[in-house]
């Protein structure tokens, strides 16, 4: 008798990911982010009907590496695009994926503004401290004293500021609904991260008006930083100026949960 | 269906809708503001997306986001907020999606003032945002006009798959006259196959206008440039009047070129041939119709000086030059920061150039378009 050898499929790569090499540099957390939310979207079973907006910033060509109708937004903007998406058609899912200098900088008016209506996409923000595509420059959440290329000193808050904590910021607004801070620096960070992602995605399929979930993330390559150097920076230094936690869980979020 | 006495923004966000607009995104500007306060009543009537905006910035973009889903998307402003929108025109332009813009053109530069002028030609026809790329541009002379162009405006856009620009300007928006407007067209409910619907049953789409290899970005110019070309081979538009026997032409458009008719028509009375070009379409400009005015089947020079009259220290003669080549003698006359030209002013002009192709002396001086020095040649 042959031995019968049962194959059980137990880890695959999501289907709305796609098949492709990503462009991101060695222990970037980009693509571990993109594989989550590409979990969760094949999970819940809403492919077929979500728009992607990607941002001016290192995932600029977030597009190729979702199986996912999608467009390019101009820097900061993708907030305003994704309301005219959404707007007329309002069964789709709609997301926005924005980094620091996308959405906390130039794009600051389109993302309150967004959140301010209620508008009811999901975003998601890659905060690394950092401008990444272009090659290091300090971010708008940089922290005091980092050393960017831009900021050869370290950042001086005196002449610059502080660096601007967007999730407390933006949960202040009433039309927030699901305002909260995740990292991906573990496994435990990782798997509370994908919670959030569906609990998100959850909050736009009810219309329960605007979600959006910051990422604390890494960038080795302009941190100066092995990955797994980088990963702890993320816990040592950003996690205490940028606490994880829920900043805005509205009612209506509550009883989806 | 009857005329009916409409001011020009009223009359144009009701084209719009009546060409079946599915969604407005603006933000309030004069002299274009009571085209926004008519879609914020009516669009939400008729179950239609409008919203204010927080910017033109914001305001362009949500445009971009619904023309990506395939459906008929507008916004419309005046100068100060053309200029933030150049952002979003030139994405919109390069991922080939359908938008319509509405500029009611005011004075500047700067804040400058709400006065009509048609100081935007520049910006509209050469320049609507950075990169390689040129828009159709219609300019309406008459509220009927604006009707119609709105209207036509959505069908080039699909068409082409384009920018389009209603360029009216204080005057048009702001003025009452009686227009018939189009019978009710309801949005669409089908989408184009390039439109973002979610990727159901077909392969992902992708808008954008990021082609960071150089070849291929060179075969997207190449693609819009061959677009660009059939434009003008084949959507320029213009009108003439009594060019037939004229020795001088007029080219002026929008309420210029309206108010140039009643100067026409006087120096006519006066025994002076002239007639007027009045070009629709500004980009594509009407080079060849303006050509043939110039010389007959046969050979013989007709039309033996141009003036052209603007609302702006001279943009459009650019154009005109380039078209004429130096054949023939163009003046220029021209008013700005909100001055409208009457027809006196226009006609004094006329005069004056029919006395100097009569033999007679003139001084640089008489010529009071102040912009010129071509005619001293």
């Amino acid at each position: 008798m042959e031995t019968q050898w049962m194959e059980k499929v137990v880890y695959q790569r999501p289907e709305s990911l796609s098949n492709v090499p990503t462009h991101y540099c060695p222990g970037c957390t980009h693509g571990l982010i993109h594989k989550l939310i590409a979990e969760v979207i094949d999970e819940l079973g809403i492919g077929e009907r979500t728009i992607a907006v990607a941002p001016v910033g290192c995932a600029v060509l977030l597009y190729n590496y979702f199986e996912l109708d999608s467009a390019e937004a101009a820097h900061g903007r993708a907030p305003a695009m994704g309301t005219g998406l959404k707007r007329v058609q309002p069964e789709k899912i709609v997301f926005t994926y924005q980094g620091d200098g996308d959405l906390a900088s130039i794009g600051i008016a389109e993302i309150v503004w967004a959140a301010t209506r209620g508008e009811n996409i999901t975003v998601f923000f890659i905060n690394n401290a950092i401008y990444g595509m272009t090659g290091g420059q300090m971010a708008p959440t940089s922290l005091p004293g980092q050393v960017t290329s831009s900021s050869p000193m370290g950042r001086d808050v005196e002449t610059t500021g502080m660096p601007i904590r967007m999730a407390e910021m933006l949960a202040g607004l009433p039309g927030s609904s699901y305002v909260v801070r995740r990292s991906v620096y573990d496994i435990r960070t990782i798997k509370e991260a994908k919670k959030a992602i569906r609990t998100a995605f959850r909050v736009q399929m009810a219309a329960a008006g605007f979600s959006l979930i910051e990422f604390l993330s890494s960038c080795p390559t302009n941190w100066g930083l092995a990955p797994y150097q980088a990963l702890d920076w993320i816990k040592e230094n950003m996690v205490p100026y940028y606490p994880l936690g829920d900043y805005r869980v509205a009612d209506i979020v509550k009883e989806l949960r | 269906m009857a005329k009916e006495l409409l001011k020009g923004n009223v009359a144009i966000a009701e084209a719009a809708i009546r060409a079946g607009l599915h969604a407005y995104f603006g933000y309030p500007i004069t002299p274009q503001t009571e085209l926004l306060e008519h879609m914020s009543l009516r669009m939400p009537q008729l179950g239609r997306v409008f919203l204010q905006a927080e910017s033109e910035l914001a305001a362009i973009n949500m445009v971009y986001g619904a023309a990506c889903a395939g459906v008929r998307a507008m916004t419309s402003s005046s100068g100060p907020g053309i200029s933030l929108m150049q952002e979003g025109l030139s994405y919109i332009a390069c991922s080939e999606v359908p938008v319509v813009l509405v500029d009611i053109m005011r004075g500047g530069p700067g804040l400058g003032n709400i006065q009509p002028t048609q100081a935007d030609y520049h910006q509209l026809t050469k320049s609507t945002g950075h990169g390689d790329f040129r828009s159709i541009v219609l300019a309406p002379s008459t509220v009927q006009e604006a009707i119609d162009f709105t209207v036509l405006a959505f069908d080039l856009a699909e068409k082409y798959r384009t920018l389009v620009v209603v360029a009216g300007d204080g005057m048009i928006g702001q003025m009452m006259e009686p227009a018939e407007l189009p019978p009710m067209q309801k949005p669409r409910t089908t989408r184009p196959e390039w439109a973002l619907t979610g990727a159901e049953g077909r392969h992902k789409n992708i808008i954008t206008s990021l082609f960071l290899n150089a070849e291929s970005l060179e075969d997207v110019n190449t693609r819009l440039q061959a677009k660009i070309n059939r434009i003008r081979a084949e959507e320029v538009r213009f009108e003439e009047m009594l060019t037939e026997d004229a020795d001088i032409l007029v080219v002026a458009f929008g309420s210029a070129g309206r108010i140039a008719k009643t100067a026409i028509r006087e120096a006519r009375c006066q025994g002076v041939r002239v007639g007027l070009l009045r070009p629709i379409t500004l980009f594509p400009f009407a080079h060849t119709p303006l050509n043939q005015l110039l010389v007959s089947t046969s050979g013989v020079t007709r039309v033996k000086a141009i003036l052209v009259v603007e609302m702006s220290a001279g943009q459009m003669v650019e154009d005109v030059r380039l078209a004429t080549r130096g054949r023939v003698a163009v003046s220029f006359y021209g008013r700005t920061g909100g001055m409208v030209p009457l027809p006196d002013e226009i006609l004094d002009q006329i005069l004056l150039l029919a006395r100097r192709l009569d033999g007679a002396p003139t001084t640089g001086e008489e010529l009071r378009g102040t912009f010129d020095r071509q005619m001293a040649a």
